[in-house]
């Protein structure tokens, strides 16, 4: 040990590494005027960018951007009764709330999403949108900021994670039950109302949520060593991944029709979800297929030599680490199953999309084509820029220990 | 099925394997007694890894019979799982649970296998990081340990089902020249406190301090079974002498 000690005195003082500064005026002509060619590409593209952006400026600055916040309550939950939008408010303060928690017993990154939440709220509050719809945003921040007081005190109590779970699990049923209401205590709304941008929303969530479970079953009953589940998982995703969604939308809308008899007939828009939810179960299968493969032999050697069973060593030792490895590839699927319930308006279900469609046919609003259009992509945009956001911070959270 | 095992903790009578074509055990037949330290040697290729895995039925063998303490090993799951708990494995490439912490990686099998509390199961676990000496390292991920750490905590993860027998399947052989001391103090403290074990290993010091018996392989044979003192001073057998004098007189 102590020859050790003297050793380490006699080793040279750790050195920064030199800093390199280039003057932007070297910068420029290094990379953007080094020859003749380079000369004019540049030249030719910065007016290229100039005229764009100029001409974007001038149309954004003369657009009728009063056909939105006209038009809002119609985008967003179409024409879902004014009388019962307090469900709508109520999902989303249960949804905030249940963030809050999370985010003040965990930390971290889900911290970081319930204070964004309770931020853009307040934000909204703030801008010109009729007092009650004031109200309501504001609300929305307070059940963050109660869930999160809530979560604190919480936090390291085993029943309250174990709460926060179930929580989290039921949310999902009673959201849509306080959306379209049960028979007998909320009146139902079903195909009555257009939904807006909330069938969207709706979509994406139930279709995420089943995929995603369906998805990781199917990809273990394709490794599965049972024959008949291999060729059942296997037949299953090679047609599904085969047929573009939108005629499995078309199937289900129409043919279910004629091959069922009417009082057992699902609702078009149960169908619509569980075509979506079992088209994108089938990516969402190779796509964990993918990660389960990574997973080297000797993980299931050691987890078998300790005496696991099987379905203690899929569980434990290799799902983990496989989904960590696909969470890129998942949330991708995440976000193009978001983007597919656009197609919902093809087979007559009043979605975002044609909700707009129906506003430009208003021959008050006439012409507002792009402003419509420009909205819905940033509404969009918004959401699947959090969501591949979040997929890249967990991605470094869970990334601790990799090898 | 049970078979009287007062002829040895474990026992191998003809046992043959292959890969597709390959034979690559060919008639092994030995006996182990409880509380032996068998070293198996040979150059690569020649069925010693095939060999020791066939007794935790990580390969299965297609002839002949292999009883570890008393139960033979068939396509029985209840025999595979009996014989999988009393049998302990080490891994040239540790194989450790890289997105469980050290402390969960040890306690685990204890906690889902043998259905111990949690808090007993933590509680067995830091004695045996204790053991292996790293008790400090619990909180880490594998990934965060020098080689010679990862091996340790793999030994305490098979030590933590309390086997009656370990396998050692060239334990220092991905190790940095430095770390390998530390794995085999520790693999020596195991054997001096009575472990029944197997090591494959090219360590040849250890051999002879260790081993009660040394076994060569060659071609999926079991060329020759000796004593320390017999094996490397007087070996029976032309290929031995070759085996020895290209790993010894460098």
């Amino acid at each position: 040990m102590n020859d050790n000690q003297q050793i380490v005195h006699t080793v040279k003082e750790q050195l920064r590494p030199p800093i390199e500064r280039i003057p932007v005026f070297r910068w420029l002509k290094e990379n953007l005027f080094s020859s003749w060619l380079n000369v004019i590409l540049t030249v030719v593209s910065t007016a290229l960018i100039v005229t764009v952006v100029f001409g974007l400026l001038k149309w954004a600055l003369g657009a009728r951007w009063e056909v939105i916040p006209a038009n809002l309550k119609l985008l967003l939950v179409g024409t879902y009764p004014v009388e019962y939008l307090w469900r709508v408010w109520t999902t989303g303060y249960m949804i905030a709330f249940l963030l809050g928690f999370s985010g003040g017993s965990h930390g971290g990154l889900m911290r970081r999403v319930s204070t964004t939440a309770a931020l853009i709220s307040i934000v909204l509050a703030v801008l010109p949108f009729p007092w009650g719809t004031r109200g309501w945003l504001v609300g929305i921040a307070v059940a963050a900021a109660v869930g999160f007081g809530l979560g604190y005190l919480g936090k390291g109590i085993r029943w309250c994670k174990r709460l926060e779970i179930a929580a989290w699990i039921l949310s999902f049923p009673i959201s849509l039950v306080l959306l379209n209401g049960v028979g007998g205590i909320l009146p139902v709304i079903g195909r009555r109302t257009t939904w807006g941008f909330l069938l969207n929303l709706i979509g994406a969530v139930v279709g995420i949520g089943l995929s995603f479970p369906i998805g990781v079953l199917l990809a273990l009953g394709r490794r599965s060593e049972l024959p008949a589940v291999r060729w059942v998982c296997t037949a299953y995703i090679e047609i599904i991944r085969g047929v573009p969604l939108i005629s499995l939308l078309f199937m289900a809308s129409i043919m279910l029709q004629l091959l069922l008899p009417a009082n057992i007939r699902p609702d078009l828009l149960i169908r619509a979800m569980m075509t979506v939810t079992a088209f994108s179960a089938a990516y969402m299968a190779e796509n964990v297929r993918g990660g389960l493969q990574a997973i080297p032999r000797g993980q299931y050697e050691a987890a078998s030599a300790v005496g696991l069973n099987k379905a203690l060593i899929t569980i434990l030792i290799i799902l983990p680490q496989a989904l960590r490895l696909v969470i890129p590839a998942i949330v991708g699927q995440f976000i193009s199953l978001f983007m597919d319930t656009t197609l919902f308006g093809f087979i007559a279900i009043l979605e975002l999309l044609n909700i707009t469609r129906s506003i430009m046919g208003n021959i008050e609003w006439r012409g507002t084509i792009f402003e419509l259009y420009v909205f819905i992509g940033i509404v969009f945009w918004i959401l699947c820029y959090s969501m591949s956001y979040i997929s890249r911070r967990m991605e470094k959270t869970l990334g601790v220990g990799e090898r | 099925m049970s078979v009287t095992s007062n002829e040895g903790i474990i026992i191998y009578r003809d046992v043959h394997k292959w890969y597709g074509d390959f034979h690559a055990l060919r008639g092994i037949t030995f006996t182990m007694q409880k509380g032996e330290v068998i070293v198996i040697c040979g150059p690569s290729g020649s069925g010693k890894s095939t060999c020791i895995r066939t007794i935790n039925r990580l390969e299965e063998h297609q002839r002949g019979q292999i009883i570890v303490d008393g139960v033979e090993l068939t396509n029985d799951l209840r025999n595979i799982d009996t014989i999988r708990r009393e049998v302990g494995m080490v891994f040239q490439q540790f194989n450790l649970f890289p997105h469980l912490r050290v402390l969960q990686n040890v306690a685990l099998a204890p906690f889902w296998v043998l259905k111990m509390k949690k808090s007993k199961a933590e509680e067995i676990a830091i004695q045996l990081l204790e053991r292996v000496g790293i008790p400090e390292q619990a909180q880490k991920y594998p990934a965060q340990l020098s080689g010679g750490q990862q091996q340790r905590v793999a030994i305490a993860r098979a030590l933590a089902m309390t086997p009656k027998i370990m396998l050692f399947d060239e334990p220092t052989s991905a190790l940095d020249p430095e770390m390998i001391k530390e794995v085999l103090d520790v693999m020596k403290e195991l054997a001096r406190s009575g472990m029944t074990m197997i090591v494959v290993t090219h360590e040849m010091g250890f051999a002879r301090e260790v081993a009660n018996r040394i076994v060569f392989f060659d071609f999926g044979q079991l060329i020759e079974e000796n004593t320390p003192e017999e094996f490397f001073h007087n070996p029976q057998h032309e290929r031995t002498k070759l085996f020895l004098s290209q790993i010894l007189d460098y």
